[in-house]
C-alpha cells in the first residue's frame, strides 16, 4: 500500500510538472499521436479487410474446378460434372456461369453472373450497389449492354443488392443463364467453372488430386488456399506499409530523444532542487519514467481512437488504395470493427516499447546531473 | 523474411533489448575487476552513476522479455492461417527448426530477467551495493542469451516458408506421437492430476509456513521451480483438455485464443509470477547473511511469499474451475 501511495505522489508531481510545460510536451504528444494513428490505421485496416474477405468466402464452395487450356482459363464442359460428382466425399457439383464485361463509358469492369435460381425473367437483372453508382448513362433503371456479337441488350434492373456484402457484390450484375449466354456467347453445355461442395473439408486435398487424375487439364482451387492467400496478401501489405513508414517512425524517435536530451535551464534547475532536497537518482528516474508513461499512454490511446474512427467510420481514405488494390469501380467498403489484442499489442510494441527505450538514457542523464553545478 | 507489423515490432524490440543488455554487459566488464566502494575516485563515482542506467535499461529489458514472450506466441498464432495444416501457434512454430528453441529461450530469458530484477532491487536497497558482482555476472549471461534469442528469432522469421505443410496441434500433441510433447500429453491424467494437486497443496502449504515462520526458503524455492515445470506439463496433460472439453486436444497455445476467452493469459501470467517469486525467495536467501541485507531480504521475501501465494492460488483456481464445474469428465477416456 505504501508503494502505491508513493507512486501516486510521483504521478501527481509528474502531471503538475507536465501541465506547467504544456507547450513543450504538446508538440511531442501531437507527433506521437500522429505516428500511432498512422501505424494503427494500417494495422486495423489490414486486419478488418482480412476478416471481411474471410467472412465473404466462408459461404463459398470448398473447391472450385477450372479448366485450363494452354495456361489460360477456359470454359469447362458440363459433362465433367458427373464423374466429379461420383468421387466419394463430394456432396454437390454446381456449374457456375460468370464473366466480365467492360463498359467503355464508365471505364470499369463488371462481373456478369448467372444466378442458379433466378426468379426474374429474361433481360431482367439484379445489380450490386456499385453498378448503380458508377454506370454512366444509366437511365430509368435500365442498363444498356453491347453483347459479344455487337447486338445491343437493354436490361431492366429489378433489384439492387444490399451494400452490406459490398466487397464481393459491388460490381455484380446477376441474370438468368439464358440472358448470360445471350450476352457473352458462352455456348450451351459449358460453364465458367464448377463449384464443388465437399462433406468433410479434410478430404479436400485428396478429392482435388482425384479431380486432376480424372481431368488433367483442370485446376482445382481450394477455399483454404484462397483464404491463405488473402491472409498472406494483407499481412504482407501491412508489413510493407509499416516498413515505408519506418523513416517517419525513426524521425519521431530521434525527435523524442532530442526533446528528452535538450532540457531547459528551468528543468535542470528543477531536477537540481529535487536532488538538493533529498531526492535520489532513482527517484528522478521514476519521475521521468512516469513522465514518459503519461505521454506515451495518452498518445497511444488518442492515436488508437483516431485510427479506429479513420478505419471504421471513414473507411480509411488515407490507406485504402495502397492496401486493398484499386480500380475505377471499387466497392464502398464498410469495415466492421473487430478490435483484437493482436493488433493493439503489435502497435504497442511498435510505438510505446521503443519510446520507453529512447527516453531512458536522456532520463538517466538528467537524473545524474550534479545539483550543485546546476544551481550555481 | 515474413513482413508483418508484429514481426517487425518483435525484431526491433529484440535488437533494442540486445543493445540494452549489451550496454549492461559492457558496464559489467568494467565493474567486475574495478569496483571499490571505499574509493572516492572519479572512475568509481562514474561507475556508481552508471549502475542506475544499467538498472533502468535492464528493467526495460525485463519488461520487454515478459511482454514479448506473449507477443511472440500470439504472433505465431496469428500467422497460422498461412501454413497448410497449422491451426494455432503449435503448428506455426514447427514450420522450421528455430521456432521452439526461440520460444524456450524466451521463457528462460523472461525467468532470468525476473530473478535479476529481484536481485537488483535488493542490491539497490542496501547502501554498499553488496550484490554488484553477482548482478553484473548475471547481466553477462542475460546479454549472451538475448543475442542468442534474437538470432533464433531472426532465423525463425526469415525461414518462414508458407509452402511447408506443418502439423496442427491435434497431431503434435496427440497421444499417438512419439515426441516429447506427445509423451508429456500422454501422461496418465489421474496420476498427473494427483501429483499436480499434491504439489500445489505442498507449495501453497510451504509458502504459508514460510510466510509465518520465515523458515524453509530453500525448500520453497525448489518446490516453486518444480511446480512451475510441473504446471507446464499439467497444462499439456489435463488442464488444457478440461478447458477445451475435448479429450484429445492437449494444446498449450489454443488457450490464448479468443474462443477460450483468452484464459491462457491469466493462467500463464499467474504461473510465471508465482514461479519467479518463489525461485526468487530461495535466491535471495543465499545473500541474507550479508550485513547490509539482513533486514532488506526478509522483508522482500515476505512480500514475495505473498506473491507466490496469490500467483499459485490464482493458477490453481483457473486450473481447477473447469474440472469441478464443467460437465466434462476426462477420467474414463
Amino acid at each position: 500500500m505504501k508503494w502505491i501511495q508513493r507512486q501516486k505522489y510521483f504521478l501527481d508531481f509528474t502531471l503538475s510538472s507536465l501541465l506547467r510545460r504544456k507547450g513543450k510536451h504538446l508538440s511531442l504528444l501531437v507527433v506521437y499521436t500522429l505516428i500511432v494513428f498512422l501505424l494503427g490505421s494500417v494495422m486495423l485496416f489490414a486486419g478488418a479487410v482480412r476478416k471481411t474477405a474471410v467472412d465473404v468466402l466462408t459461404d463459398g464452395p470448398e473447391m472450385t474446378v477450372q479448366r485450363i487450356i494452354a495456361g489460360r482459363h477456359d470454359f469447362i464442359p458440363l459433362q465433367y460434372i458427373e464423374p466429379i460428382q461420383k468421387i466419394r466425399g463430394v456432396r454437390t457439383v454446381r456449374p457456375r456461369l460468370w464473366g466480365y464485361h467492360f463498359h467503355p463509358a464508365s471505364g470499369a469492369n463488371y462481373t456478369l453472373m448467372a444466378a442458379p435460381d433466378f426468379e426474374y425473367g429474361p433481360d431482367q437483372v439484379i445489380v450490386g450497389a456499385g453498378v448503380v453508382r458508377s454506370w454512366s448513362g444509366i437511365a430509368e433503371d435500365r442498363l444498356y449492354l453491347v453483347g459479344f456479337d455487337g447486338r445491343a441488350h437493354l436490361l431492366k434492373i429489378v433489384e439492387t443488392l444490399d451494400s452490406g456484402v459490398d466487397l464481393a457484390a459491388a460490381d455484380l450484375i446477376l441474370m438468368s443463364a439464358s440472358t448470360f449466354r445471350d450476352i457473352t456467347g458462352v455456348p450451351e453445355g459449358y460453364a465458367a467453372d464448377l463449384a464443388v461442395e465437399i462433406r468433410n473439408p479434410r478430404e479436400c486435398a485428396t478429392i482435388a488430386e482425384k479431380v486432376v487424375r480424372l481431368f488433367p487439364e483442370t485446376r482445382p482451387i481450394l477455399k483454404s488456399e484462397i483464404l491463405r492467400t488473402y491472409a498472406a496478401v494483407f499481412d504482407w501489405r501491412s508489413g510493407y506499409v509499416v516498413v515505408l513508414l519506418a523513416g517517419s517512425v525513426l524521425a519521431f524517435f530521434i525527435f523524442a530523444w532530442d526533446r528528452a536530451v535538450g532540457l531547459s535551464a528551468e528543468e535542470r534547475g528543477e531536477i537540481g532542487v529535487l536532488r538538493a532536497v533529498g531526492w535520489d537518482v532513482s527517484d528522478i528516474l521514476i519521475l521521468k519514467w512516469w513522465e514518459g508513461g503519461v505521454v506515451s499512454l495518452t498518445a497511444f490511446f488518442l492515436g488508437m481512437i483516431g485510427a479506429y474512427f479513420h478505419v471504421f467510420l471513414a473507411s480509411a481514405p488515407l490507406f485504402a488504395h495502397a492496401l486493398k488494390g484499386w480500380a475505377v469501380l471499387y466497392p464502398e467498403l464498410h469495415l466492421y470493427p473487430d478490435p483484437n489484442p493482436y493488433e493493439i499489442g503489435a502497435l504497442f510494441f511498435l510505438t510505446v516499447v521503443p519510446f520507453g527505450f529512447v527516453t531512458l538514457i536522456p532520463a538517466w542523464k538528467a537524473a545524474v546531473t550534479d545539483p550543485v553545478s546546476v544551481m550555481r | 523474411m515474413w513482413m508483418n507489423p508484429a514481426v517487425l515490432a518483435l525484431i526491433v524490440g529484440g535488437i533494442l533489448a540486445c543493445i540494452a543488455a549489451g550496454y549492461g554487459a559492457r558496464l559489467g566488464i568494467a565493474i567486475l575487476p574495478n569496483w571499490n566502494l571505499t574509493s572516492g575516485s572519479e572512475r568509481q563515482l562514474a561507475m556508481e552513476r552508471k549502475t542506475y542506467l544499467a538498472s533502468a535499461l535492464l528493467g526495460w529489458v525485463m519488461m520487454f522479455e515478459f511482454l514479448s514472450l506473449f507477443m511472440f506466441v500470439h504472433t505465431a498464432d496469428h500467422l497460422h492461417d498461412l501454413f497448410v495444416g497449422a491451426m494455432c501457434a503449435a503448428g506455426t512454430l514447427t514450420v522450421n527448426a528455430y521456432g521452439y528453441p526461440a520460444l524456450i529461450l524466451k521463457i528462460l530469458n523472461a525467468v532470468l530477467c525476473g530473478l535479476w530484477v529481484l536481485i537488483n532491487h535488493a542490491d539497490t536497497r542496501a547502501p554498499d551495493y553488496p550484490l554488484i558482482r553477482v548482478k553484473y555476472t548475471a547481466v553477462l549471461i542475460i546479454a549472451a542469451l538475448s543475442v542468442m534469442e534474437i538470432g533464433l528469432q531472426l532465423g525463425y522469421w526469415m525461414h518462414l516458408d508458407p509452402n511447408v505443410i506443418t502439423s496442427c496441434c491435434g497431431t503434435l500433441f496427440s497421444t499417438d506421437r512419439q515426441t516429447l510433447a506427445g509423451d508429456l500429453a500422454h501422461l496418465p491424467p489421474v496420476g498427473t492430476m494427483m501429483v499436480f494437486f499434491a504439489s500445489l497443496v505442498g507449495v501453497v502449504g510451504m509458502a504459508l509456513w514460510f510466510y509465518r515462520t520465515g523458515r524453509g526458503a530453500g525448500v520453497l524455492a525448489v518446490m516453486s521451480g518444480w511446480f512451475f515445470i510441473l504446471a507446464l506439463i499439467s497444462i499439456l496433460s489435463f488442464i488444457s483438455v478440461y478447458i477445451y472439453q475435448l479429450p484429445t486436444h492437449h494444446c498449450p497455445f489454443c488457450l490464448l485464443q479468443r474462443e477460450y476467452g483468452y484464459i491462457g493469459y491469466p493462467l500463464y501470467v499467474s504461473l510465471f509470477i508465482g514461479g519467479i517469486a518463489g525461485m526468487g525467495i530461495g535466491l535471495l536467501n543465499r545473500f541474507k547473511e550479508i550485513d547490509s541485507l539482513t533486514e532488506v531480504i526478509p522483508q522482500m521475501q515476505h512480500r514475495l511469499c505473498l506473491t507466490v501465494l496469490i500467483g499459485f492460488a490464482l493458477f490453481g483456481t483457473i486450473a481447477v474451475y473447469p474440472i469441478l464445474f464443467s460437465d466434462f469428465r476426462l477420467i474414463g477416456y
